[in-house]
């Protein structure tokens, strides 16, 4: 632990940016009005004199602005992306300043739907307006004009996080360099969909759940089966059977009840549990939602994707990973072709991994290696 | 070793070939040694493609735009003369369909540009006929069971294939210690243990 501190940012605080107070509240991509908007977002690293070293990073779906470091010295858990952020890391905050903030509709500290409403004094609950990935990204450019950040190195982002990367480069095609876009895809599959509308139904059918209008403090049985769901897209069949097989968790024979009693059981049923201490039931159905509704295509290209990055200006880097069946190959390489036929070249890896999904989030060198030698030959604007 | 030396060989001829500010697509970039050349002494903008995810990750270090794939399919999305010039350097033989990627790359490509070993090099002939069994060589090291060279190919398999598919041969290079290069010989197909060619579609 000594030596993984070494290379970490360590003690970082979370600051907090409040904008669209009423009467200038934020016009949503549906057409709704929100504000004022508190955002929660850390930085490590040190913005140079001319302001062009930032990297923003964006989060998944259960991700935070705490992408790096500890809160507290005592604390067991780093960031959610301590691997990749660091000094001497492949996102270097030695070079880089690196901002990471939790979005729209979450419940990390950024407003959401467990967040006060001012009119009512009660927490939003599903009164929350219905927020898409281009909302969390204007909300980031606020944040980042708050800092006084008018061109960025890079974006980067895994799953979700991939989808805003995306929307980065499409809605704002002068403000990056370049971006990479992780385990990504510019449209969810019908499966995906179909994933997060069933951890939706888990949390909705839930009596706990009353119709979003719970306590802040509940505890919503549905979110943790939906977060149950969730890891096994995360993981791959390979990953599991290497992980966990057949093993039971504690006992030598079967117990002919219906407890946990796999060794995978257990810990979904712990990670479920867990999720529920950390993550807003009505913030999964608003986060999930938003996913759902991306579709680049539709929104930038009248259906083409090839029209849709034609907008795009930065340059591009995806990555991919074998075993990820929730965000396959297939759609980086989609992605990938329709940047060829528009004309631009983007770098892509597809990376040989047993592990699913979460790859993105686990060691790998030669992810470490793809990012942190893209990064270092972004040259300045005006470079294809 | 050899391979290092016949790389400097075939690249700084593809160097010479390439006109500066050529788009260029590389097939089987590998860690992208031949297109950093290119981008340094002809200022090319490249992209290249491999199966192999370890040679992409050498070619992004080395600042190389690169795409980790198996072109054996790859080429139908790419429209008609992307390219000025697509290169297929040491990597005909080792596709599985070495006649659907030609016809690929001059579509593609305005020009395309095509190096591979000459399996009728004399020194392979008489190592068939006096050994009596599959030819290795410095550039050939392979056995029969492990070689990547599933479609091995001579000189002239290749110009009778472009007589044969609507291809036009616009220059032959031959390497060889005993050809002299450019040397347009009756003879090349024996003597030559490697050759590159510049080809491009039939109008």
């Amino acid at each position: 632990m000594a030596k993984k501190r070494e290379a970490s940012v360590g003690v970082v605080e979370p600051q907090k940016f409040t904008f669209a107070r009423p009467p200038h509240e934020l016009v949503l991509e549906s057409g709704q009005k929100i504000g004022p908007i508190t955002v929660t977002y850390e930085t490590y690293g040190t913005l140079n004199a001319a302001k062009d070293n930032a990297i923003l990073v964006v989060h998944a779906l259960s991700g935070d602005a705490h992408a790096a470091g500890f809160h507290k010295k005592t604390d067991k858990k780093s960031g959610w992306w301590d691997i990749m952020i660091g000094p001497g890391k492949p996102v270097d905050t030695t070079r880089f300043f690196v901002v990471c903030s939790n979005v729209l509709g979450g419940c990390k500290g950024t407003t959401g739907p467990s967040s006060i409403n001012p009119k009512t004094g009660k927490p939003y609950g599903i009164s929350f307006p219905v927020v898409t990935i281009g909302d969390m990204v204007t909300v980031q450019k606020h944040l980042l004009d708050h800092l006084g950040i008018q061109k960025l190195h890079s974006v980067i982002g895994g799953s979700m996080g991939g989808m805003q990367v995306l929307e980065w480069v499409l809605q704002y095609p002068d403000i990056s360099k370049s971006a990479i876009v992780v385990a990504s895809c510019a449209a969810l599959s019908a499966q995906a969909i179909a994933f997060d509308a069933v951890g939706r139904n888990a949390i909705t059918a839930d009596p706990a759940w009353k119709n979003g209008k719970y306590a802040g403090n509940a505890r919503i049985p549905g979110l943790a089966v939906a977060r149950m769901l969730g890891h096994i897209t995360y993981l791959s069949e390979a990953g599991m059977r290497e992980r966990f097989g057949r093993t039971l968790y504690e006992n030598d024979d079967y117990s002919y009840e219906f407890k946990d009693e796999f060794a995978i059981e257990t810990y979904l049923a712990y990670k479920g549990s867990t999720f529920l201490d950390r993550f807003d039931a009505n913030s999964y159905l608003y986060v999930t939602k938003a996913m759902d509704y991306y579709d680049v295509a539709a929104q930038y290209g009248k259906g083409s994707l090839e029209k849709a990055f034609s907008r795009v200006k930065a340059k591009m880097m995806f990555v991919s990973f074998t075993s990820d069946w929730l965000f396959p190959p297939r759609q980086s390489i989609e992605m990938v072709h329709a940047f060829q036929k528009s004309g631009k070249d983007a770098a892509y890896l597809n990376i040989d991994t047993a592990y699913g999904h979460d790859s993105f989030l686990l060691p790998c060198d030669r992810l470490f290696r793809g990012i942190r030698n893209f990064l270092l030959h972004v040259k300045d604007s005006g470079e294809a | 070793m050899y391979k290092e030396l016949y790389k400097t060989t075939t690249f700084t001829e593809i160097a010479r070939i390439v006109e500066p500010g050529s788009r260029v697509l590389d097939l089987g970039c590998g860690d992208g040694a031949l297109l950093d050349l290119l981008e340094k002494v002809k200022k090319v903008s490249g992209l290249g493609i491999d199966i192999d995810e370890e040679a992409v990750v050498g070619a992004l270090e080395r600042g190389i735009t690169a795409v980790c794939e198996d072109f054996d399919s790859a080429l139908t999305h790419y429209k008609k003369s992307m390219y000025d010039y697509v290169i297929l350097s040491q990597t005909l033989q080792v596709v599985k369909r070495p006649d659907h990627l030609l016809s690929e790359i001059v579509r593609v490509g305005k020009k395309a540009i095509v190096t591979f070993p000459n399996f009728a090099y004399y020194r392979v002939r008489l190592r068939l006929m006096f050994g009596g069994r599959m030819p290795k060589s410095k550039i050939l090291p392979w056995e029969w069971f492990n070689t990547p060279n599933i479609h091995l190919l001579t000189i002239n398999d290749f110009r009778n294939f472009c007589r044969t598919h609507g291809i036009r041969i616009l220059k032959a290079v031959y390497f060889g210690s005993k050809v002299r290069r450019r040397a347009v010989s009756l003879l090349s197909n024996l003597l030559s243990e490697e050759a590159l060619f510049v080809i491009e579609r039939k109008k």
